[in-house]
């Protein structure tokens, strides 16, 4: 048997290798962000843009639009790599397909999730969200988002293998996700009237703990079937 | 070395083989013929570990190969009919990451392989602008570079030229003579002699 190298370093690389490519598509990667933020600016534009209104809207259209782009990214996850051959490659290397998985689905988050929680101040300005709420919104989707990924992630590898798996994959995705839309708008929510969020922001600390614990293995057992 | 025992795959409800059994020992060529469509790719797949057939065992230094994945596949080199590289990088790039995960080697090894496979021009141009036969080569060396006992080759001639087929008969000859083994998958002959070389036809 050959000395290969450890988790640790196959992990890196991939992270490295994903950033690195992303960062040659600029364009493609701003895409989450930009619906991210054109559904949220069009809401004061379409609505009477009256302060109390979006403030009183601001929790649900920011969770509701951070969720949605988050599923509009999930579909891109896999797709390219299954289709260029590059996950075949990944199945056969002697690394655990549920690491290499879940440093993509990080590396992924970090190009479509991160950009989402510090964009979200802005946003939240233009809805009128009070100051005081920003940094419990910003903490909660920083737990949020990656769940979103993660979820997102193993169901498309799951439908990676379909040709026209678009629309399932929402079909999938968010029944599952339901929690964590609750639990992120009322976060928003208490911090906006004054309340302590800090059982809402736990409780998706928990989830995120589940995701990061379970989805990997989900991810490969289900690319394994995808690959197949 | 490596042994298969009466395998059996079905595709929906189409069986695609059945009954199919064989053995590949140290320094030696088993080439995989039959018409289009006969299984001859999903049989790579099975004996690389990608597929699962409904019956049947595949092992390699006597373990299965279902349950010692790692140690399988760190000895093992396929190379599919999509070339498994990111267009937007180059060969070094892709090689070099391929690498990263197989075994600890630096950016010289990566060098030194290319050029080995006579790409040390083109290594650094984004994969997407090398030719089918230079896509190939780079194939060919992720199986050099990773020292890999066991190449499983589908259809490495395809889109080739006349030096590029003498190319990878080549590699395959130093590959055998340095006690590795070939599995092959193509439908013309190829150019490696010896006694050393074994044929099964599928129907």
């Amino acid at each position: 048997m050959m000395d290969i190298p450890g988790l640790g370093t196959a992990f890196v690389l991939q992270v490295k290798r994903d950033l690195q490519l992303a960062f040659r598509h600029v364009g493609q990667l701003a895409n989450p962000l930009m619906f991210f933020i054109m559904v949220t600016t069009l809401f004061p534009l379409a609505l009477n843009p009256m302060p109390r209104l979006l403030e009183a809207i601001a929790p649900g259209v920011l969770w509701v639009a951070a969720l949605l782009a988050s599923l509009l990214a999930a579909e891109g996850l896999f797709r390219q790599d299954v289709d260029d051959g590059t996950m075949e490659q990944l199945a056969l290397s002697p690394q655990p397909l549920a690491l290499m998985l879940l440093a993509k689905t990080i590396a992924h988050w970090l190009i479509t999730g991160l950009p989402l929680v510090i964009m979200s101040p802005v946003v939240g300005y233009a809805l009128f969200l009070p100051r005081d709420a920003v940094p419990t919104t910003m903490i909660a989707l920083a737990l949020a988002t990656p769940i979103l990924n993660l979820v997102g992630g193993s169901m498309a590898a799951l439908t990676v293998g379909l040709r026209r798996g678009g629309g399932l994959l929402s079909l999938l995705i968010l029944p599952i996700v339901m929690p964590v839309l609750i639990f992120g708008a009322r976060a928003t929510d208490m911090a906006m009237t004054g309340v302590d969020p800090a059982g809402a922001l736990y409780l998706l600390a928990a989830l995120l703990l589940l995701a990061v614990s379970l989805t990997p293995f989900a991810m490969a057992a289900a690319m394994r079937i995808s690959l197949d | 070395m490596l042994e298969a025992r009466d395998l059996e795959l079905w595709r929906g409800d189409r069986r695609l083989f059945k009954g199919i059994s064989l053995a590949v020992h140290e320094s030696e060529l088993l080439h995989i013929t039959g018409p289009n469509g006969c299984g001859k790719t999903s049989l790579l797949r099975v004996l690389c570990g990608l597929t699962l057939p409904e019956t049947g065992t595949v092992t390699w230094k006597g373990r299965q190969v279902a349950r010692s994945r790692t140690d399988y596949h760190s000895e093992m080199c396929y190379v599919g009919h999509r070339e498994s590289l990111k267009a937007d990088l180059s060969a070094f790039e892709n090689l070099g990451f391929d690498l990263g995960l197989r075994r600890e080697a630096g950016p010289e090894v990566v060098r030194s392989v290319l050029e080995e496979v006579g790409l040390a021009r083109a290594a650094d141009v984004p994969s997407r602008s090398l030719s089918a036969g230079q896509k190939r080569r780079v194939s060919i060396a992720r199986c050099l570079a990773s020292k890999a006992r066991l190449w499983v080759l589908d259809e490495p001639y395809t889109n080739l030229d006349v030096a590029g087929r003498e190319f990878v008969d080549e590699m395959m000859t130093r590959h055998l003579q340095n006690k590795g083994l070939v599995l092959l998958v193509a439908h013309q002959s190829h150019g490696v002699a010896g006694q050393t070389v074994r044929q099964m036809e599928m129907a």
